[in-house]
């Protein structure tokens, strides 16, 4: 059996006090290189305390609508990122993630690398999914690098499916499923 | 170009409005159909009372109301009005002109007889001449081969095979997305 869920080498998993990480991820959206890596739709600049009120409202539901960690570095403590398991259908047993590092000196030094093992670790063992996907901008090379290293496999490309500076970019579809998890994990 | 063209209107069928009325039985029948809820969505299979119906229908277009980024229709028999399925473009993102459908005819006796086919040329219009997308997505179970021979019809290509995303009866089936371009469906209506 993994003994710590929540603990990597680099990296580990907390939940936050809302002020705390409304703080961090306020910021974290200031900045557009992270922020146009992560959605489609249009960059808003949300206060602070909008994102704390909707971390307490979040807080307030009796069971989450998915599984949301954030992500903190081992060496300072420092909060870092986060990611999601979200659209769980109980019936396929199946989940959508959603990860970032929202600290770009974190970027590129394999702390993102280790956040998606923890994510996928937990996915598997705790939740007992059967497959994990995700959705990645075809711009976001590293990202894509980073999640075949990861285990996933490329299952297709959205055509054109967004429209920045003029130009339209795909979307790339990649997913893992249970056994190859396992067969990387042996 | 026709700009006093009829956008709702097909050979045998018509896209109309909700009736609020005459609409919640019909669909609460449907929903007692657990393969037709299979073939239309992944959620597990649940039938719902004329009276849930009616108040999923009045949240549906409230949504509509307020949304902005959701366009729903029921679908119509052309002589008689009577309610035979729904059509949706939802998930729209305006930013980007993407759009997602889906839609469903409930009565396995509507079934083969080419209403989607109807439906979807409707649908396709309205996305890329009324709505003036540029790319439309539509999300189809494997075994759902009706569907699948409807969307590859209309000319959509199948982009992404999302693995073993689905179980029904213990077995693992893909989920298949298919994308159509608005340069795509433009070249197919060249004159």
């Amino acid at each position: 059996m993994p003994t710590d869920l929540f603990h990597g080498n680099l990296v580990y998993l907390t939940a936050e006090e809302p002020e705390a990480q409304a703080t961090s991820f306020s910021r974290w959206f200031r900045n557009t290189q992270f922020a146009r890596l992560l959605a489609t739709a249009p960059e808003i600049l949300w206060s602070s305390n909008k994102i704390k009120e909707w971390i307490e409202k979040d807080y307030e539901k009796d069971k989450p609508e998915g599984y949301f960690f954030t992500v903190r570095a081992s060496q300072n403590d420092r909060l870092i990122g986060f990611f999601g398991l979200w659209d769980i259908e109980v019936n396929h047993l199946n989940s959508i993630i959603a990860i970032g590092i929202g600290e770009p000196e974190y970027w590129g030094k394999g702390y993102g690398s280790e956040a998606m093992q923890l994510a996928l670790r937990y996915a598997f063992t705790e939740l007992n999914l059967h497959r994990v996907s995700l959705f990645v901008f075809a711009y976001n090379t590293r990202a894509i690098r980073s999640y075949y290293k990861s285990g996933f496999r490329l299952e297709g490309i959205q055509r054109k499916a967004m429209l920045r500076d003029g130009e339209r970019h795909d979307i790339v579809a990649m997913g893992i499923l249970r056994e190859e998890w396992e067969a990387r994990a042996a | 170009m026709d700009i006093q063209k009829q956008l709702f209107v097909g050979k045998t069928i018509c896209l109309g409005p909700i009736d609020h009325e005459k609409d919640p039985a019909i669909v609460s029948s449907w929903t007692h159909n657990a393969e037709y809820l299979r073939l239309v969505d992944t959620a597990p299979a649940y039938p719902n009372a004329v009276a849930q119906v009616k108040k999923k229908l009045e949240a549906l277009e409230k949504k509509l109301e307020e949304s902005k980024n959701m366009y729903y229709f029921h679908i119509r028999d052309r002589q008689d009005d009577r309610l035979i399925g729904f059509a949706t473009i939802r998930w729209i993102e305006w930013t980007h002109g993407t759009g997602w459908l889906h839609l469903g005819i409930g009565d396995p006796k509507d079934w083969r007889k080419g209403i989607g086919s109807e439906v979807l040329d409707l649908l396709l219009q309205y996305a890329f001449n009324e709505l003036n997308l540029y790319r439309l997505t539509a999300t189809i179970p494997q075994y759902n081969p009706g569907a699948l021979r409807l969307f590859e019809k209309a000319g959509f290509i199948e982009e992404v095979r999302r693995r073993e995303a689905l179980n029904r009866d213990g077995r693992h089936w893909d989920l298949l997305l298919f994308g159509l371009l608005r340069e795509e469906w433009e070249a197919q209506h060249a004159h």
